[in-house]
């Protein structure tokens, strides 16, 4: 008999929130995880649970967001029964700012669009500026109006990461500070060789972030995934002025401020440029121009597992129907989904017809 | 709380603490400074707003924040004593909005 039901490769979001959920429906189950020499984009993102405007160009990708994002008060009560930590969740609505009338009307003709697509289960409203100093009396002059789901949120992410780690582990999970050399299957039993040990397990589920790209030949899967890098900036904490998360502005509740969104491809450098950091503060500054008197006090860079159209990818391999992956750059939004409905899917042994869409198969040239 | 180690005498500087005004010898830093004045609560933490005091005297723990010449937040361990000084309690984050800051803070660099 092997040593696991099964065993899950990659302790960052998706993996732990996959290892959570089966833990939780009574799978004996082991999670790998590199430690501090992966790249690790868990522990460096930005902690929105965001909706609006996901899966514009895909209505299954923003159907799966908008299911994650309905299943997270259910996750985060699951999540602080087991761990005892508060993760900082809040469904509060989210913000995007407009700095103009076209980039408004743009905003508002997309976010439309989705709620057609989604047949009125996507919601939104454009907010024009005064409906906008409402919610956030210290906007800068610049900002014409913002678009508001309130479908969005936000969590802390290392709370968040912290808590599934130790509620994994309550619920009976193994956590393995182990980097993953080698997987094997044979007779429908996998093997999977760390720097220290050999288990065996009756199905395995990649989620190894952008290291999923090398092991999947190894399970007959095909995982296109590259690195593309964001920065952060942090502020000094301050009070309180802003209740609801933005794309690109996050006031934690402990008074830090979050600043980011910026994409570049600089291969597997997870560092920071002056250039970017520039960007960021002169972009956040347009938001709230007091905030050129907050001090930084924390950089850092960190890389999104991407792939060529943006989307998840999800797989079972044929060849080894044990086997599963999962990549995303969005881990925290789909941490609920990942937990309560992709760890069913793994347990049952099938991925679902509306998981289709996300199979590597579509980036096959026919 | 602290005993001072005998020490060849070196000049002092005025500081002013929430207004009272304490003598500080001048190669000190501000955190050991206010500690050596008998000064423990430098600041309120914004999550609990319990009391604080200096823990690492280094740089890294945060924990001995100050308002300085109006500049909230300072790591006062970091920073040396300077003649005239302003220093406050820094009690829970920073109101860049209707602090000293808006004013001494925009001409500090």
């Amino acid at each position: 008999m092997p040593d696991y039901d099964v065993i899950v490769v990659g302790g960052g979001m998706v993996g732990v929130s996959i290892a959570f959920g089966l833990a939780r429906q009574g799978q004996r189950t082991a999670l790998f995880d590199e430690g501090d020499i992966a790249f690790r984009a868990a522990r460096g993102n930005f902690g929105l649970v965001w909706v609006q405007g996901k899966g514009s160009q895909c209505p299954e990708y923003a159907s799966w967001t908008r299911r994650s994002a309905e299943l997270w008060k259910e996750f985060d009560q699951d999540i602080r029964a087991q761990s005892r930590i508060d993760t900082g969740y809040i469904a509060t609505g989210g913000l995007h700012f407009c700095l103009n009338e076209q980039d408004f009307e743009r905003r508002d003709q997309m976010l439309s669009r989705m709620v057609d697509d989604s047949h009125n289960q996507f919601q939104y409203q454009m907010l024009g500026r005064a409906a906008l100093i409402d919610r956030v009396p210290l906007i800068g002059s610049k900002v014409l109006g913002a678009s508001f789901c309130p479908q969005d949120g936000h969590v802390n992410p290392l709370g968040l990461l912290h808590a599934l780690h130790l509620g994994f582990q309550a619920q009976g999970g193994v956590l393995r500070i182990e980097k993953v050399q080698n997987l094997s299957c044979s007779d429908s039993v996998f093997k999977v060789t760390s720097s220290s040990s050999v288990l065996t397990a009756h199905k395995v589920v990649l989620a190894a972030g952008l290291a999923n790209k090398n092991l999947a030949p190894k399970l007959g899967l095909n995982i296109p995934v590259f690195p593309q890098r964001g920065q952060i900036l942090v502020t000094e904490k301050i009070k309180p002025f802003l209740n609801y998360p933005t794309s690109l502005v996050r006031q934690t509740k402990e008074g830090g401020v979050l600043l980011g969104d910026s994409h570049e491809d600089v291969g597997f450098n997870d560092g920071t440029s002056i250039q970017v950091m520039h960007d960021i503060a002169h972009h956040a500054r347009s938001m709230f121009p007091f905030l050129d008197r907050a001090r930084v006090v924390r950089a850092w860079g960190a890389l999104r597992i991407m792939s060529a159209d943006g989307l998840p990818i999800y797989d079972q391999s044929e060849q080894y129907p044990g086997a599963f992956s999962a990549s995303t750059h969005s881990g925290v939004t789909l941490a609920a989904a990942h937990s309560l409905d992709f760890s069913r899917f793994v347990v049952e042994g099938k991925l679902p017809s509306h998981l289709d869409k996300f199979s590597e198969k579509r980036f096959h040239v026919h | 709380m602290f005993i001072k180690l005998s020490t060849p005498e070196v000049e002092t500087v005025s500081l002013n603490f929430e207004g009272k005004v304490i003598q500080a010898r001048q190669h000190l830093s501000v955190a050991a400074a206010l500690l050596e004045s008998g000064i423990s609560h430098f600041r309120d933490t914004p999550v609990s707003h319990s009391a604080r005091s200096p823990f690492c005297m280094m740089g890294v723990c945060f924990d001995c924040l100050l308002i300085i010449d109006g500049l909230p937040n300072q790591q006062s361990c970091m920073t040396q004593v300077r003649e005239g000084m302003v220093i406050q309690r820094q009690s829970g984050e920073a109101d860049l909005l209707n602090d000293h800051a808006g004013q001494n803070g925009a001409h500090h660099e």
